[in-house]
């Protein structure tokens, strides 16, 4: 599964952000054309984000991006715009039931038929209320092309009348709930964005705690958390040592002949060989470990 | 028996004439100025001196012309010399740096004899090999007693080191110290001491202390500074020479310092103290004087309040001057001590030569500084530049003018990659090794010519309007006067 621990949100009309966002290496850009653009800029953005997508600087990255609802003069737009410009992932901006789901993924086929792609657009599900926490279960196992859910925080507690706390008492409920309905239905999960960037042990504190909880990544809205984040989800050298030994261990066996595989008596199998593997994946992706030569 | 009899009259106290001058004008009549001779004066109070302007407008009243005006460097804040070009009192030009409407003045060609742009280690070198010859050397100075002890840390104008001017004074024929402040006799420790002082005058100011540090402490918000930064740190960190008792010098401005504090973070996880930290000296260096994770500052030129009280206060914080610095002809520079260096760009070509002085214009606005002497003599000398400024590409072909030769640098950092220049191969390894995106310079190039596009080529005369002098003297570059 592609590692998602950063998505970084960059306002679709912020000339500079677009230009520049791939050089600070999220594990995916998601444009947005829906909050952060004024009424006055979405056919600009729109076209801008249109030509990053096209551009060479977007190609090594995944792209995503945030469109306005289907029901708003934008919402069809924005997914021909970014179809036709190739994005990877189609962010719906509030997911409450399987038919929001189900009415875009018709909207990008069509697209994708007229403009002839064998490209499958994926759907990434931000669920922003009560009634779509409830429905998040049914969300997430509804489509095929859906590759996560996330939680989008700001829009949640105001339906459930509460406030966002430093704590995060008032969205435990919700996390728990998307968490376990991503993965029931092997999908992944993202925590909602952390938006005071001057606040970094707050932003620290978060991340560890959705960490924890098994959340595969956040959204971000500042390049500066991106190191941040990726340093918190970095595997220790300690772990890293463990997860080489493992794999030593493993292709030593395979090549032996030997069933089972022991490392300082405790057994080694399959499950453990793969999260050594991943360990491997995050470290090297982290940039903890390097090339010994070209 | 017979006695010697000295040829020299001892003075008694209270024949002696004072040197302290009633007025600037009566300092420059004991000094003997005339036509055609060479002044200096230097950068400590960096955009808030008014020590330069003031004796010029005076100078010019007295009607003296044709003089060469030898200052370590120039801010924004002297454009008013370009009045005094136009009229003839000046007619050459000896400094680091030029900028705003001066330097662009200068690069339309108002000055007939083109300006000799040298590095601060090669404007004592060219002092020592005798071009320039400081006639009178106007040198503004915070506090100072009677008798012409001086020193920046202390006073209302304080500025820390007077490194550069240290220097002028050794081998200025006559010496004016400018100050606002009267101390005591004696004035001790002092950075310039009585015996190279001729003159002293009292003034309202000699600087505007709040922009004396202006902009040099600000912590950089800019992701892009930041990124620039947190791979820098990780350059240093890996590239071999990170160890206990290792040196570097940082720098200003905002990739330097956020380096700094990213490698103050680093050293403390890994249990590492450097053994001094060199140059231009900031609170962020201070900082970690006081926490006890670098020895000693060296000091020629304190770029902020923290840096210039810290050394009136820190034993371990020593004021060198520029020749104890950088001067390539001296009997043992900091620099050659130096492990680690970071430097900044305006461009950087394929061959790894550096560019800190013309602007994508082709307009003069930057400084030499110290830029090529720290290349040339530190273990590991690393450029730091974004690999586009807006639309315009910093790394190209050729640079518009060479300031630091391509041979003396050993790595480029930009947001886009590492480019190790190619005789490092030990060190291209480590840095992969550690996990860092080692690619070609050539590479770099390309993609930022994609990126921008191919840029238009400067259209300029034959004139020369500045030549670049190398820290050894010889010339490395010329500046061309731009087309209209």
């Amino acid at each position: 599964m592609k590692l998602r621990r950063s998505m970084l949100f960059v306002p679709g009309a912020n000339t500079a952000m677009v230009c520049n966002a791939y050089v600070y290496k999220p594990d995916t850009v998601m444009f947005d054309l829906e909050d952060s653009v004024a009424l006055a800029e979405k056919d600009s953005a729109r076209l801008m984000v249109y030509h990053a997508l096209k551009h060479f600087a977007y190609q090594d990255v995944e792209t995503a991006v945030r469109v306005n609802p289907l029901d708003s003069p934008y919402g069809h737009l924005d997914i021909e715009a970014a179809v036709r410009g190739g994005v990877d992932i189609i962010r719906l901006p509030k997911t409450d039931t399987i038919d929001d789901i189900l009415d875009m993924q018709s909207v990008i086929e069509k697209v994708e038929r007229k403009i002839g792609t064998t490209k499958k657009t994926q759907l990434l599900a931000a669920i922003e209320s009560a009634l779509g926490v409830v429905n998040a279960v049914d969300i997430a196992r509804c489509s095929s092309r859906l590759m996560g859910i996330a939680l989008g925080a700001e829009d949640y507690v105001r339906d459930i009348r509460t406030q966002r706390t430093k704590e995060g008492t008032e969205l435990a409920a919700a996390r728990a709930q998307i968490l376990l309905a991503a993965r029931a239905a092997k999908i992944q999960a993202f925590d909602s964005v952390f938006s005071d960037v001057r606040d970094k042990e707050g932003f620290v504190s978060e991340v560890k705690k959705i960490k924890n909880l098994g959340f595969d990544g956040k959204s971000l809205v500042n390049p500066n958390q991106i190191y941040m984040l990726h340093d918190i989800y970095a595997p220790t050298q300690k772990e890293i040592d463990w997860a080489f030994e493992v794999i030593e261990a493993a292709e030593h066996a395979k090549k032996n002949g030997l069933g089972v595989i022991s490392i300082d008596g405790r057994m080694v199998d399959a499950p453990i060989i793969a999260r050594a593997e991943r360990t491997i994946y995050l470290a090297r992706t982290s940039g903890m470990i390097g090339e010994d030569d070209e | 028996m017979s006695r010697y009899v000295p040829k020299c009259k001892a003075e008694k106290a209270d024949e002696r004439k004072s040197k302290i001058c009633e007025t600037i004008e009566e300092a420059i009549e004991r000094s003997g100025l005339k036509d055609g001779m060479t002044i200096s004066f230097h950068h400590a109070f960096r955009g808030g001196d008014k020590v330069l302007n003031m004796v010029m407008n005076i100078i010019a009243g007295l009607g003296i012309k044709d003089l060469t005006v030898a200052s370590s460097s120039l801010a924004s804040v002297h454009d008013e010399i370009l009045e005094h070009i136009k009229s003839g009192v000046v007619t050459q030009i000896y400094t680091s740096g030029l900028r705003s409407k001066l330097g662009e003045a200068i690069s339309h060609g108002i000055m007939e004899k083109p300006v000799q742009v040298h590095s601060h280690g090669g404007r004592v070198h060219l002092l020592q090999s005798g071009e320039l010859k400081i006639d009178v050397a106007f040198i503004g100075v915070p506090c100072i007693d009677e008798y012409g002890n001086a020193t920046g840390s202390k006073g209302r104008s304080q500025c820390g080191s007077l490194g550069y001017a240290m220097s002028d004074v050794d081998y200025a024929k006559y010496v004016i110290a400018l100050s606002e402040t009267l101390e005591p006799y004696p004035n001790a420790p002092a950075s310039i001491s009585q015996d190279k002082v001729d003159s002293i005058v009292l003034v309202d100011a000699v600087g505007d202390p709040s922009k004396i540090g202006e902009g040099a402490t600000r912590m950089t918000t800019n992701p892009k500074e930041l990124l620039l930064a947190r791979r820098t740190a990780r350059v240093i960190e890996n590239s071999g020479y990170f160890k206990n008792g290792y040196s570097l010098q940082t720098g200003t401005g905002g990739s330097s310092l956020a380096t700094t504090i990213f490698l103050s973070e680093i050293m403390e996880k890994k249990n590492i103290k450097a053994s001094f930290g060199l140059g231009g000296i900031t609170g962020t260096f201070v900082y970690m004087l006081k926490r006890g994770q670098i020895d000693k500052l060296l000091d020629v030129q304190s770029f902020d309040e923290f840096a210039a009280k810290s050394l009136g206060e820190n034993p371990n914080h020593i004021e060198i001057s520029a020749n104890e610095y950088a001067n390539p002809s001296s009997k043992g520079t900091a620099i050659s001590q130096l492990d680690v260096c970071v430097l900044s760009a305006l461009e950087v070509d394929v061959n790894f030569n550096v560019n800190v002085i013309t602007g994508s214009k082709g307009i003069l606005r930057g400084a030499s500084g110290g830029h090529c002497d720290t290349a040339a003599e530190s273990k590991l000398s690393i450029i730091v530049a974004p690999l586009t400024r807006g639309r315009i590409p910093t790394i190209r072909s050729r640079v518009h003018t060479i300031i630091t030769p391509g041979d003396t640098v050993d790595v480029l950092v930009t947001d886009q990659g590492i480019a190790v220049h190619p005789r490092n191969v030990e060190l291209k390894k480590r840095l992969k090794k550690a996990g860092l995106t080692i690619v070609d310079i050539e590479d770099l190039h390309k993609r930022a010519i994609e990126l921008c596009g191919q840029p238009q080529k400067i259209k300029h005369t034959d004139k020369v309007v500045a030549q670049i002098r190398y820290r050894d003297g010889s010339i490395i570059d010329e500046v061309y006067q731009l087309a209209e």
